[in-house]
C-alpha cells in the first residue's frame, strides 16, 4: 500500500471539508471511517506530527483487527454509518428540544438546577463551564495538579502527554482501543505531582457535556509516587447522544505508593453501543480502586482492569449494571496480579429488569511468581420479573500455587414477600422494589460521594417506575 | 355500642391458594367495632395466618367468595399499601429483612405514605427515636438494615415500634407472642396497650393464652379448618388453655355431624 501524501491531502481537506476555514463554526467528518477522516480530525485539532501519526498507526491497526469473537452481539453495529468526528462548535446549534424525552425526563425529575440545564442544552455554555472549572482548577494548579481535557493536554503538555499516551492501552490492545486511538477527542487529562493529596474529587462534572462531543473520549490519569486523588465522571448528566455509539478508552498509571479512585456513573440514552476499555497499571504498594455504573445504553461492554504490577499493589473493582428491556450489560473486570504480595477483589452487582439481560465476565489471572496474591470476587445478580436474564462468566488463570481466589456468586430474584412487607407499611409496589433494588447496590454505592449516591438511587428509582405488577 | 358502625366486616370468606382445590378459609365471618380488641385462636393449619395475610392484601391468595369491609369500604380490589394507607397494619409472623435498607429510611417512607406528608430526614429521626424508645429497643436501630441480623424477639419488638409509629386503627398481630420470652412479650405488650384508644382496634392472632394475659381481649374466637367455630369472651380463651383445641373439634365434630 502506498503512503499517501499528506501535503496533497492536506489540499484536498480543504476542498472537500471546508474545515481549513477557522471562522467554519461547524464541521464534522463525512461517515464512515477511512485514512481522509482521520487526517481530517488530526488537522481539524491542529496536532503535533507524533499524534497524526500515532492516529494513522492506530487506524491501520483497526482496519486489520478482527471484531472480538467472544461476547454480545456486535454485528449490527455499522462503521460505515458512524459519524466520527463533530466539532463541539456544531452544540450551539442545540436546544433543550433536542434532548431526547426519555433523558428530558430525567433531568426533570433530577431537578437538575435551571443553570445546569441551560448548560447542557446550550451550547456555548461550554466557555462559560470552563471559568467554573478553572476556578477549581486553580487550588490544584499551585500543587502542580494538572486536571484539562486531552486535547488541550496536547497542545500544553506534549512531553508529559506523549511519555503516558497509549501505553497503558496500546491501540494494538483491541479493536475499539485501535478505533478510539485513531479517533479520539476530548477526555481528561490529570497529573498529580509526587506526594500530592488532592482531597477533593476531581469532578468532570462541568465537562461532561465537552467529553460527550467526541463518542470516543481519552482520559489518561497519572497519580505520581505517593500521591492521592478521586476522579468522578458523569452521573447527574446523563451523557446523551444522538449517535448511537460511544467507545472510550482510559488509561491510568498509579505510582508507587500512589492511591487513587475513578468513578463513574454512566446514563446512556438506550440507543448507545457503550464499548470502554479502562485499565489502571498499579505499582508498589499503591492501590487503585474503580467504581462502576452502567445504567443506559442498549449494549455495554465495559471490564475495568487493574494490572498489578509490583509488589504490593492492591486494587478493587467494585461494579454496579442495570438492564432494562432492550439493554445487555455485560460488564465486570479484570484483575492481573503480576507480582508477590498483591492483592484485589472484583464486587459486581447487576439488576436485570423486563427482558434485560446484565452479564458478568471478569479475568482473575495469577502470573507464576505473584507469591502469595490474593484475589476476591463477588458478583450477586438480582432478577426483577420472570422473564430477565442473568449469565455469569468468570474466567480464572492461576499459575501459582501460593496464590488464594476465592468466587462467589448469587442470583436471586425480587422477592415478593419482601416487596409485600414493604407494601403492608404504605409503600406503593415500584416504590418497594426501588428500595430493594437500593438495598442490593447499597455495599457500592455507600462507596460514591453522597450526592452522587443520591442520584444513583433517583436513578434507579426512575428505572424501577412500574417495573412490576 | 349498635349506633357505631363496624371497623372490619368479614362477610363469608372463601380462600384458596391459586393452585389448589381445597379452601383454607370457608366462610369466615367476624365484626370488629371501634375500640375492641379480638383474639383469633386456634390450631395449626386452621387458617388464621392465611386470614391475615388476606386482610393485608397478600397477592398469594385467591378469594373465591365474600366480602372484607374496611371502614365501610369493600377492601380486597385494594393493594396492600392502599390498605395500609387507609390504617390497616399486620405484624408479621415472620417479619422479613431488607438487606441495605435502613429502618430510618423505611420507616421515612412508610410514614410519609401513611400520613401522606413529606417529613424531614433529620425530624423523622427524632420521630423514630421516641417510638424505638418505647419498645426498648437501642437508638443504633435506626441506622441498620430492616431485621437483617435480629434476634427474633427483636424482629416481633420492631414490628410493633413500626405499629406504633403509623398508628393503625386496625392492628393485625399474627403470633406476635411466638417466640417472645417473658420480658420481651412484656414490653411487646405495653407497646401495644400504649396505643388502645376507643377508635383503634386489634386482632390478636394467637395460639396461646399467655398474651392474653397481658393484652385483655374482649372477644375470644376459636378458628378450626377455616371458619370461626365459637366465640366468648376471655374466658373461652382459658378454657382452651384447659381442655386444649381437641375440646372444640369434638364439640365442631358433634355440631356438623350428619
Amino acid at each position: 500500500m502506498a503512503q499517501p501524501d499528506i501535503l496533497n491531502l492536506d489540499q484536498d481537506y480543504t476542498q472537500k471539508y471546508g474545515f481549513h476555514d477557522d471562522i467554519q463554526p461547524v464541521f464534522q467528518t463525512e461517515r464512515g471511517l477511512t485514512r481522509r477522516v482521520v487526517e481530517a480530525i488530526s488537522h481539524q485539532k491542529n496536532e503535533p506530527k507524533w499524534m497524526r501519526e500515532f492516529r494513522l498507526q492506530a487506524y491501520e491497526i483497526f482496519m486489520r483487527k478482527p471484531m472480538p469473537a467472544w461476547g454480545p452481539d456486535l454485528s449490527r453495529l455499522d462503521f460505515d454509518e458512524i459519524v466520527y468526528y463533530i466539532k463541539p462548535t456544531d452544540r450551539q446549534g442545540r436546544s433543550w428540544d433536542e434532548v431526547p424525552d426519555d433523558i428530558k425526563r430525567t433531568f426533570d425529575r433530577l431537578g437538575i438546577p435551571e443553570w445546569e440545564r441551560k448548560f447542557l442544552a446550550g451550547v456555548g455554555a461550554q466557555y462559560d463551564s470552563e471559568v467554573v472549572y478553572h476556578n477549581l482548577a486553580k487550588q490544584w494548579e499551585e500543587k502542580g495538579v494538572i486536571f484539562v481535557d486531552t486535547d488541550t493536554a496536547v497542545r500544553e503538555y506534549p512531553d508529559l502527554v506523549q511519555e503516558y499516551f497509549g501505553t497503558v492501552i496500546p491501540p494494538t490492545d483491541n479493536k475499539f482501543a485501535a478505533l478510539n486511538s485513531a479517533v479520539w477527542s476530548g477526555g481528561s487529562f490529570v497529573y498529580v505531582p509526587k506526594g500530592v493529596k488532592v482531597e477533593l474529587p476531581l469532578q468532570a462534572y462541568f465537562r461532561v457535556n465537552t467529553a460527550e462531543l467526541g463518542q470516543f473520549e481519552r482520559t489518561i490519569i497519572i497519580v505520581d509516587e505517593g500521591a492521592e486523588m478521586h476522579y468522578i465522571e458523569g452521573c447527574t448528566a446523563p451523557t446523551y447522544s444522538t449517535d448511537s455509539f460511544h467507545s472510550g478508552v482510559i488509561e491510568i498509571v498509579v505510582k508507587k505508593g500512589a492511591r487513587s479512585r475513578y468513578t463513574t456513573i454512566q446514563n446512556w440514552s438506550h440507543n448507545m453501543y457503550n464499548l470502554v476499555t479502562q485499565r489502571a497499571v498499579v505499582h508498589g504498594d499503591a492501590y487503585h480502586e474503580w467504581l462502576d455504573g452502567n445504567l443506559g445504553s442498549k449494549l455495554t461492554m465495559k471490564y475495568p482492569s487493574s494490572y498489578l504490577i509490583e509488589p504490593g499493589a492492591r486494587s478493587e473493582i467494585m461494579s454496579i449494571a442495570f438492564a432494562s428491556t432492550g439493554q445487555h450489560q455485560d460488564t465486570g473486570g479484570k484483575l492481573i496480579l503480576a507480582a508477590p504480595h498483591t492483592s484485589g477483589t472484583i464486587v459486581s452487582k447487576s439488576i436485570s429488569k423486563g427482558q434485560g439481560r446484565a452479564s458478568y465476565r471478569g479475568l482473575v489471572k495469577v502470573y507464576e511468581g505473584a507469591k502469595h496474591a490474593r484475589v476476591n470476587v463477588e458478583c450477586d445478580a438480582l432478577l426483577i420479573n420472570p422473564e430477565s436474564r442473568t449469565d455469569t462468566y468468570p474466567y480464572i488463570e492461576i499459575e501459582e500455587d501460593t496464590a488464594h481466589v476465592g468466587h462467589e456468586a448469587t442470583v436471586s430474584k425480587l422477592n415478593d414477600e419482601q416487596i409485600f412487607y414493604l407494601q403492608s407499611r404504605g409503600l406503593k409496589e415500584d416504590e418497594a422494589a426501588a428500595l430493594i433494588v437500593r438495598g442490593f447496590i447499597e455495599p457500592i454505592a455507600k462507596e460514591l460521594p453522597l450526592e452522587y449516591a443520591v442520584e444513583l438511587n433517583r436513578l434507579i428509582e426512575l428505572e424501577m417506575e412500574g417495573s412490576v405488577g | 355500642m349498635t349506633e357505631k358502625t363496624p371497623l372490619l366486616e368479614v362477610r363469608n370468606l372463601w380462600v384458596k391458594l391459586p393452585d389448589e382445590e381445597d379452601a383454607i378459609i370457608r366462610g369466615l365471618n367476624l365484626t370488629i367495632y371501634p375500640g375492641e380488641v379480638h383474639a383469633l385462636m386456634g390450631p395449626n393449619g386452621s387458617g388464621k395466618s392465611t386470614l391475615a395475610k388476606v386482610l393485608s392484601g397478600h397477592p398469594g391468595y385467591e378469594v373465591t367468595d365474600g366480602e372484607v369491609l374496611f371502614r365501610g369500604e369493600n377492601i380486597l380490589e385494594l393493594e396492600p399499601d392502599d390498605r395500609a394507607r387507609m390504617g390497616l397494619f399486620l405484624a408479621f409472623q415472620y417479619p422479613m429483612e431488607v438487606p441495605g435498607v435502613t429502618i430510618a429510611n423505611f420507616l421515612r417512607l412508610a410514614y410519609q405514605r401513611r400520613f401522606d406528608t413529606e417529613v424531614k430526614y433529620t425530624e423523622f429521626y427524632k420521630i423514630l427515636l421516641q417510638h424505638l424508645k418505647k419498645l426498648e429497643m437501642d437508638p443504633s436501630f435506626a441506622g441498620r438494615p430492616v431485621n437483617e441480623g435480629f434476634s427474633g424477639g427483636e424482629k416481633k419488638r420492631f414490628e410493633i415500634v413500626q405499629l406504633s409509629l403509623l398508628e393503625p386503627v386496625l392492628s393485625v398481630l399474627d403470633e406476635t407472642d411466638s417466640g417472645l420470652d417473658i420480658d420481651a412479650l412484656k414490653i411487646v405488650s405495653n407497646g401495644v396497650n400504649a396505643m388502645r384508644s376507643p377508635e383503634r382496634s386489634f386482632l390478636v392472632i394467637t395460639h396461646y393464652q399467655r398474651i392474653l394475659n397481658y393484652i385483655t381481649p374482649d372477644y375470644v374466637h376459636v378458628m378450626v379448618e377455616g371458619r370461626i367455630v365459637r366465640s366468648g369472651g376471655p374466658e373461652l380463651a382459658l378454657q382452651l388453655e384447659e381442655k386444649g383445641y381437641d375440646w372444640v373439634r369434638g364439640e365442631l365434630a358433634g355440631a356438623t355431624a350428619p
